[in-house]
């Protein structure tokens, strides 16, 4: 019943929409830039968009390395259950023992 | 107006037994009571040290309070109000008495005017709070549980240690600026580490929480790393290594972030990121600096509460946290997609939320003292937050592809305690004089001026479409059910492993030596035995038991005729 019912991002068109006008307020930021006359602490302010670059290639940066740290970082889900499990067995308390 | 000066923490403690004694609506009254009327008592507290005693010859201050202390006091009681509304519908006893225990101590914490005083809180921050992460009952949360509770007693052991040493150094337990300098000021610093999260010293934070119940992670995430901040602003201000381990903590956790699959645990290394910026500011230590750490870690109580509230409320509402099991949740849970984005927005430092007004403070204090590097760490960490709980956290569990899940918004309560929450959270940003009228120092700071409002929207928009663009291309990390090593390894998987290993190579070195110890002995005893054979027949192994009776009873009976001859 309830998944009959159309939700708002359900239809392409307003998924379409939403990112139309997040494209637009980028651009109209990003022209901003030069018509607000910032006063500046540091010099890398000046440079020409500093702020939406660094945002930019600095999430894409971040994406990247920490898909690579999944390359060596990542383990199953159970990883250190498996081991404190095995270790848990292996030392065998008496009342596991009666039965055996 | 004569007053008594009560100590918020005795409130919370009272309370904590009424909590025990008193069940249903009643113990719900009393809970909601506390923090209200401690918040109006500490309203009306004139600064000063208004507990006072000799111990043991020196001067003990369990309860000082000026601006800094406040700031702290009046935050730490919205969270406990805000924490205890969350969990109203709560019916575990132990749960309720060892939030308010635990928010009583944090308070104790924060007005404490000797370290001996503080370190009595800190211990006591430790065991109140562990049953929160303990009362989930499973022997994941039990493990959790004890390996915090061991790192955080070792760093209450440190501390006291430390300030043993600091009275020796000083004459003195009064708890002022301390400083890296002798044995002492290193030891508080690394017990304040430890509490604080510090790289390396950081993982029981991210082991922990996220293993705590619905509503205990909601009380964890205010008190202890908060009570760490305030006490490194009250004895390390200005420390210059505070600097590059605040830089640090800003940064690595992001990457942590971005590829956890549990979204609590998305949260606590945001916490950590958060975190960072305050150990910044301290370390600083200008005026500006401690406002900015200060109330950051103001608003980061309210609007991290308010983030763990709304993944706790996924949790509560499907039993499901892990970013992979979850998605299209806005469509059922509306209102608690509305209060999680809020609570987003406003940890990224949105314009007009709260995070902007506090977070810009550390960045322009950066600057203006120099340092360039970790300014530019500081922006690559604003920008990093907000891609993982920023976008992330509402994308994944609200939004992303359609699980399937129908959970509907949880009940009043929580509802009740995320609303209170979102608008502090809106009302900080968009009146950000009501909070810097309480801060330490009178900066004249004003965060709206078109170059930051600009610059900010501008890093977030951008950051936002490195996502959607890195989403579209299908490079976006996508969420995988696994568990990410970090320094935990060693102390789950390393040591054990070492241990294991040498316990074994010193069981069989220990095994091996018996053996050739018997067998030596073996063949002495033979060889003896030998000789002697040779020597006598009589007194030979190979004589049958019988000869050796007979022997006894020669001797006997020569000691039977010596004593008649006597």
């Amino acid at each position: 019943m309830e998944n009959k019912k159309q939700h708002i991002f359900d239809n392409p068109k307003n998924v379409k929409r939403l990112m139309s006008v997040f494209y637009i307020l980028c651009v109209l930021l990003f022209v901003l830039d030069f018509v607000i006359n910032r006063h500046v602490y540091h010099n890398w302010e000046n440079l020409w968009g500093f702020y939406p670059i660094y945002g930019f290639v600095g999430c894409v940066v971040l994406v990247f390395v920490a898909s690579w740290m999944r390359t060596f970082l990542m383990r199953p889900e159970d990883y250190y259950e498996k081991l404190e499990q095995n270790n848990n067995n292996s030392v065998t308390t008496g009342d596991d023992n009666v039965d055996a | 107006m004569w007053m008594l000066e009560i100590p918020p923490f005795v409130p919370f403690f009272i309370g904590a037994v009424l909590a025990a004694v008193t069940r249903g609506p009643l113990r719900n009254m009393v809970m909601i009571a506390i923090p209200v009327l401690s918040a109006i008592h500490l309203w009306m507290v004139p600064d000063g040290n208004h507990i006072q005693f000799a111990f043991l010859g020196y001067e003990l201050i369990p309860y000082r309070v000026d601006k800094l202390s406040l700031m702290f006091g009046y935050v730490f009681h919205i969270a406990a109000f805000i924490a205890i509304i969350y969990a109203l519908h709560v019916k575990d006893t132990v749960q309720q008495v060892a939030g308010l225990m635990y928010a009583g101590s944090g308070l104790g914490a924060v007005f404490a005017g000797d370290l001996l005083t503080l370190f009595v809180f800190w211990e006591l921050l430790a065991f109140t709070s562990v049953f929160l992460i303990w009362a989930r009952k499973s022997s994941r949360s039990y493990q959790a549980g004890m390996r915090y509770l061991i790192i955080q007693v070792l760093s209450g052991v440190i501390l006291l240690a430390g300030a043993l040493f600091y009275a020796a150094e000083h004459g003195t337990l009064v708890f002022e600026f301390i400083g890296l300098e002798g044995i002492a000021g290193w030891l508080i610093f690394i017990a304040f580490g430890i509490k604080c999260a510090f790289p390396f010293a950081h993982n029981w934070l991210t082991d922990a929480y996220p293993e705590a119940t619905v509503t205990g992670t909601v009380f964890l995430s205010a008190f202890t790393t908060k009570v760490a901040v305030y006490t490194l602003a009250r004895g390390y201000p200005g420390t210059e290594l505070l600097i590059y381990i605040g830089a640090a903590m800003t940064c690595f956790p992001i990457f942590f972030a971005v590829i956890e699959n549990d979204l609590r645990r998305v949260l606590a290394y945001s916490l950590i990121n958060q975190v960072g910026f305050m150990v910044v500011g301290v370390g600083i230590g200008t005026a500006l600096a401690i406002n900015g750490a200060v109330s950051h870690a103001f608003n980061d109580v309210i609007f991290k509460g308010l983030l763990f509230m709304s993944m706790g409320a996924v949790l509560h509402m499907t039993g499901r946290i892990n970013g992979s099991d979850l998605g299209g949740l806005y469509k059922t849970m509306p209102k608690t997609t509305v209060l999680c984005i809020v609570g987003a927005a406003s940890i990224s430092a949105f314009p007009l939320f709260s995070g902007f007004v506090s977070k810009s403070m550390v960045m322009t204090a950066a600057l203006e003292n120099g340092h360039d590097w970790v300014w530019l760490m500081l922006l690559f960490a604003s920008a990093g937050v907000f891609h993982h709980a920023g976008i992330k956290i509402p994308y994944f569990a609200f939004f992303a592809h359609d699980s399937g899940i129908r959970a509907s918004d949880p009940p009043t309560n929580m509802l009740v305690a995320m609303s209170v929450a979102a608008a502090l959270c809106v009302g900080i940003g968009v009146y950000p004089a009501a909070l810097y009228s309480l801060l330490p120092y009178d900066t004249g700071y004003n965060p709206y001026d078109a170059t930051h409002v600009l610059a900010q929207t501008q890093l977030l928009f951008f950051s936002a479409l490195a996502f959607v663009w890195l989403n579209l291309r299908g490079l976006y990390p996508p969420e995988l059910p696994s568990t990410n090593l970090d320094v935990e390894w060693t102390y789950r998987r390393l040591f054990p492993a070492i241990w294991q290993r040498t316990v074994g190579i010193a069981t069989r070195i220990y095994q091996f030596m018996g053996d050739t110890f018997k067998q030596t002995l073996g063949v002495g005893l033979d060889y003896f035995a030998r000789k002697n054979n040779r020597l006598s027949g009589l007194l030979s192994r190979n004589h049958p038991a019988g000869s050796m009776v007979l022997w006894v009873v020669v001797i006997l009976a020569s000691y039977l005729l010596l004593s008649f001859i006597k």
